[in-house]
């Protein structure tokens, strides 16, 4: 028996640029199982490329992956550019690396319920029963039970987002990464998404979340990351990095979000 | 007008009706598997398979059916009988019949136009719903056969339909070919009775009905995904 790994999310010194423009210059993370991470930071500071490089929906130029122990393999090509040197463990890993989306990206020709049970049946192959079952008591928990044989296109953003969260929820994901999850939401709907989330953090999954909500991610955080061009300007505990920030760029950031 | 011929003529009538159903169902079936492979090459593979599928599209597209029929019954068909054995074979009361050029011909022939309609429809799936395909480790065989291409499909059905439709309105071509199809019946029942109008009437309510059908079984299958407009 291999002993259970501490470490949930293992990234050291990532690296990504698209031409010329380097947008992440060397980020390293270690989530613990249970942690919740926020990455706060300006648009353009890399949050959400460095979120999308953790499941490979970015491929990272340079970096260490391990998830639940286990290491990306990674090759280089001539440039010395890092690719996966097999997809089909990429494709094992990020069944344990459910992702929210900003725009929801629901499926928009299955209902809500069918969107839920498509991955759990046609990728861990589940059986349809077992699936549902547990489908229906996730759309319970998110508040959507009745809205289980609705298309998405006649839900609410909100009612979207937490369709897509029961979705991602229902992999029974090991790390859940977030993706500005309430960026794309009227004011009004924000509060029913962040109450979701909330809950989960409480029950204490590992969630990576990339967010604007900044008294939102000092409540639910154990650990906050402030992104600046590609690089940790700042990280600690939400008491350090919004409270007393050793950079003055944070200060300057979380300040202006305070008045 | 006279109709009297009618009851004579119902049996020929009905196997012509069938003929024109089978080349259309056959034509349809076929010519779709192998769009969704044209557009595919279209949209996602190597330069020189993108090429290909583009000219053959252009090909296709660019040329009328009925000499794409003929070229294939009076060229191809011309040379079937010089292959070896394949007289003799159990291929042969197929290969030798009109009905068998007029099916692959349409085949080929509805391929290309249904390839340009997915490979628009393909393109039109939003990316964000293919990467959470991605996000959830779906692999890309899976990711085709479960979002890419029924999403694709469903925003293309009313085009699909009509291609279909469009198709049915080609196949009188296969009496060209001895095919004996429902326009064929009309033909033979003018030459029997010297009638030019009434049998022409005759089918044309079996081709409105046809479409009737057609349209509303598809209907029915866009209705199964409502769509807020």
């Amino acid at each position: 028996m291999t002993q259970e790994p501490a470490f949930a999310l293992e990234v050291e010194d990532v690296h990504k640029s698209y031409g010329n423009n380097e947008v992440l210059k060397g980020i390293s993370m270690s989530a613990r199982k249970g942690d919740v991470i926020s990455l706060i930071g300006s648009s353009g500071a890399g949050k959400s490329t460095f979120l999308r490089c953790l499941n490979f929906l970015e491929q990272p130029d340079r970096g260490r992956f391990i998830v639940n122990g286990e290491e990306v393999a990674l090759k280089a090509d001539k440039q010395g550019r890092l690719h996966p040197e097999n997809w089909r463990q990429i494709e094992r890993l990020r069944t344990g690396l459910s992702m929210v989306f900003q725009s929801f990206n629901l499926w928009a020709h299955m209902t809500v319920l069918q969107n839920v049970i498509e991955a759990p049946m046609h990728v861990l192959g589940q059986n349809r029963r077992e699936a549902t079952e547990r489908a229906e008591a996730l759309l319970a928990k998110v508040g959507l039970f009745d809205k289980r044989d609705a298309y998405p296109a006649f839900l609410s953003g909100g009612q979207q987002q937490r369709a897509a969260i029961a979705r991602a929820l229902c992999m029974e994901p090991s790390v859940m990464l977030f993706d500005e999850p309430t960026s794309a939401l009227d004011p009004e709907l924000v509060g029913e998404v962040l109450k979701v989330i909330r809950d989960l953090a409480e029950e204490g999954r590992t969630m990576i979340l990339v967010t604007h909500e900044m008294s939102f991610a000092r409540d639910v955080s154990d650990h906050v990351m402030f992104l600046h061009q590609g690089r940790v300007e700042e990280e600690g505990t939400p008491e350090k990095v919004f409270g007393s920030p050793d950079s003055a760029r944070c200060r300057d950031f979380t300040a202006n979000l305070r008045n | 007008m006279d109709f009297s011929w009618i009851a004579q003529y119902a049996p020929l009538l009905l196997s012509g009706a069938w003929q024109t159903v089978a080349l259309l169902v056959i034509s349809v079936v076929c010519g779709f598997t192998l769009a969704i492979g044209l557009a595919l090459a279209q949209v996602s593979s190597p330069r020189w398979l993108k090429l290909l599928a583009r000219g053959y599209c252009g090909f296709f597209r660019g040329t009328p059916l009925l000499i794409q029929l003929w070229l294939l019954y009076y060229g191809v068909g011309s040379l079937l009988p010089m292959v070896p054995g394949l007289r003799g074979s159990f291929l042969w009361p197929v290969l030798r019949e009109g009905f068998f050029f007029a099916a692959v011909s349409f085949t080929l022939n509805h391929a290309a136009y249904q390839a340009e309609i997915l490979r628009g429809a393909l393109l039109s799936v939003p990316k964000g719903e293919l990467e959470a395909g991605r996000a959830f480790g779906m692999t890309p065989a899976l990711l085709l056969r479960r979002i890419w291409l029924p999403r694709a499909i469903r925003t293309a059905l009313p085009s699909i339909t009509g291609e279909i439709v469009l198709q049915l309105k080609s196949t009188p071509l296969a009496f060209t070919v001895t095919v004996m199809d429902l326009y064929a019946v009309a033909y033979k029942v003018r030459q029997d009775t010297l009638l030019v109008y009434e049998p022409l009437l005759v089918v044309t309510v079996f081709y409105v009905c046809l479409t009737l059908i057609l349209t509303r079984v598809f209907r029915h299958i866009e209705h199964q995904v409502p769509i807020r407009r």
